[in-house]
């Protein structure tokens, strides 16, 4: 794609901490007005990556344009044309909703006359002009993420950075926040997105590219990425530990890899290759003869996740801090 | 292409702006956080009445005034030093929760965080150091040294207060995480404070404790502040605690500007 028509370059950036190689020469393009997902296991070197591109971390080596502008030798222009949501809200909860924005326009040099009916209109646009003169501190989860995003959007930048953006969130303001995000893009921002919910990834991301120790494991899009792992998967649920694994055992034999038991979601996986209906009757016919039962046997396309698994040998699960957020 | 040339613009140039920006937020978020008013306000009032009454009538001090001519200018010292836990416990927050992240992700001026703190930070230290001297005269302290040398000696006490809030900082950046500074932030303080000439004579401690007590910088500032307060050996001690203030600056302003970009 030629420079022009691109928010983000990536160009064999690395970056180590000590002995540690966070990121050893990654590549990455995000087209403008499009999102790019970001995926991959804790510590494979997303936040990182994201630091380096939001000019909070100079790279060892490597070169990245944003915007065409070059990131290692004018960082200062970069700043004028991003937006930065990290993974921690990065609001004072002292502040009201509507001091927090017009601080932070402020600190972007906007003139002032302005400043404050475009502090509006994003407070109005993120359902928080009720709680606008009230202090962040009292806000809910969902409407602190909202601010967040909103403080992040002020200057109306050109490329937005989400590290993360709804991490600890209730489903009901995560699909909020999906709704917002997608706005913002079809009015022409492009956005780069680290996640660990691989459906967000799939809801939001128009292409994806998966990292895993400080390299570019994967890209495409989600569709061609689910192509890569290829054929069908059967899954099923069996909600006692035992007898899941009794369940496993006697159909592994099918597979084109060994099934996955997930003990969170009670459920096995079984990559079947190109077997689809054949193998799923067969798989019946041994469940049965070990005589277990299960629930919602069926044939699937792979999902992200079956993808993630393939790419990276593990799961992509949300870390327990964010399990634990998510439960608060 | 032109948009972003014609708005791109030299940071420097912002950092009065900016700095005032953020000091002025800060204030805006005062008045909606008690436990800064009684941190602030409420404690070193607590401290003055205490070491009055309480431990007062105990301490011999040979001041022609009583103890409490001999214990204002420690109490003013001490008060600017604790004031420095709210500079650490500020950046440690707000580096935490990736606030500082934002502004460096901005064109907003590098140092403006930190001038921005401080500044706020002086103007809290400033207001506590005053209604410090003002309940002590409520109590029977008195400036029998003149008018001049008193405006001095509160001087001193404000700019030994901002040498310790960049210390601070340097604390809160480095630690970057609230409980930590929480803990950690101001225990530091109670050696330095009170194994020196604060609250009661050097002379009065144990051999091995003066050597100490006699050398450290709160000791040095705070006999210049009573010299100025209360008469006594002036020149000696204001040499000394210059170097000593100006030697601290030097050392930890750099060191607090470092953890910033790291932060």
């Amino acid at each position: 794609m030629p420079s022009q028509d691109l928010a983000v370059e990536v160009c064999n950036i690395t970056k180590s901490f000590g002995a540690v190689n966070a990121l050893s020469g990654i590549d990455m393009e995000v087209p403008k007005g499009t999102i790019l997902g970001l995926l991959g296991p804790n510590g494979a070197g997303k936040t990182t990556a994201v630091r380096i591109l939001t000019t909070l971390l100079k790279p060892d080596s490597g070169t990245a344009r944003i915007e065409g502008i070059d990131l290692v030798r004018s960082p200062e222009r970069v700043r004028e044309v991003i937006g930065l949501t990290g993974q921690a809200m990065a609001i004072r909860d002292e502040l009201t909703g509507k001091e927090n924005l017009m601080m932070v326009g402020r600190l972007f040099h906007l003139p002032k006359k302005t400043l404050a009916a475009r502090a509006d209109e994003l407070l109005e646009r993120f359902g928080l002009t009720d709680a606008a003169q009230r202090a962040a501190k009292t806000y809910s989860g969902g409407m602190r993420r909202r601010l967040d995003l909103a403080a992040s959007l002020i200057s109306r930048p050109k490329v937005l950075f989400l590290d993360e953006p709804t991490t600890g969130l209730d489903p009901r303001s995560r699909i909020g926040m999906w709704e917002v995000i997608k706005e913002l893009v079809a009015g022409g921002t492009s956005v780069l997105l680290t996640t660990q919910y691989l459906e967000e990834a799939d809801e939001l991301a128009d292409g994806i590219v998966v990292i895993d120790r400080g390299t570019v494991i994967a890209l495409g899009t989600s569709s061609e990425l689910k192509d890569r792992v290829g054929g069908n998967v059967i899954e099923f649920f069996v909600p006692d530990s035992e007898a899941r694994e009794r369940a496993a055992l006697a159909v592994a034999h099918l597979g084109t890899h060994l099934p996955t038991l997930d003990s969170t979601n009670n459920n096995v996986t079984l990559r079947v290759g190109s077997a689809g209906s054949k193998a799923l009757v067969e798989a019946v016919r041994a469940l049965d003869a070990a005589d277990i039962t299960v629930e919602e046997l069926g044939l699937r396309r792979p999902s992200l996740d079956d993808v993630f698994l393939s790419l990276t040998g593990h799961e992509a699960k949300p870390d327990s801090e964010a399990l634990k957020e998510g439960q608060l | 292409m032109t948009t972003t040339l014609a708005t791109a613009s030299k940071p420097r140039s912002h950092l009065v702006a900016d700095a005032w920006t953020l000091m002025r937020y800060d204030l805006v978020g005062w008045k909606r956080n008690p436990s800064i008013i009684v941190f602030a306000f409420i404690q070193p009032i607590m401290f003055v009445l205490l070491f009055r009454y309480v431990f007062g009538g105990a301490i011999a001090t040979h001041v022609p005034g009583g103890y409490v001519d001999y214990l204002v200018p420690g109490i003013i010292g001490q008060s600017a030093a604790f004031a420095s836990f709210g500079t650490a416990i500020a950046l440690a927050r707000e580096s935490q929760k990736g606030i500082i992240d934002r502004y460096r992700s901005m064109p907003t001026a590098r140092s403006a965080v930190l001038v921005g703190r401080l500044g706020a930070d002086l103007l809290r230290l400033t207001l506590t150091v005053i209604l410090v001297l003002a309940v002590s005269y409520l109590v029977g302290f008195t400036f029998i040294n003149g008018a001049l040398p008193a405006v001095l000696m509160l001087l001193l006490g404000i700019i030994f207060g901002l040498v310790v809030c960049c210390v601070s900082a340097f604390i809160g950046l480095a630690l970057r995480d609230e409980e930590s500074v929480g803990s950690f932030g101001l225990i530091w303080l109670f050696p330095l404070t009170f194994v020196s000439s604060a609250f009661v004579p050097v002379s009065s401690m144990p051999g091995w404790l003066q050597v100490f007590a006699k050398n450290q910088p709160v000791t040095i500032v705070i006999d210049e502040m009573r010299s100025l307060a209360i008469g006594g050996p002036l020149v000696l001690h204001g040499w000394e605690s210059a170097v000593w203030l100006l030697g601290i600056f030097v050392v930890f302003v750099p060191l607090a500007v470092r953890a910033y970009r790291r932060a």
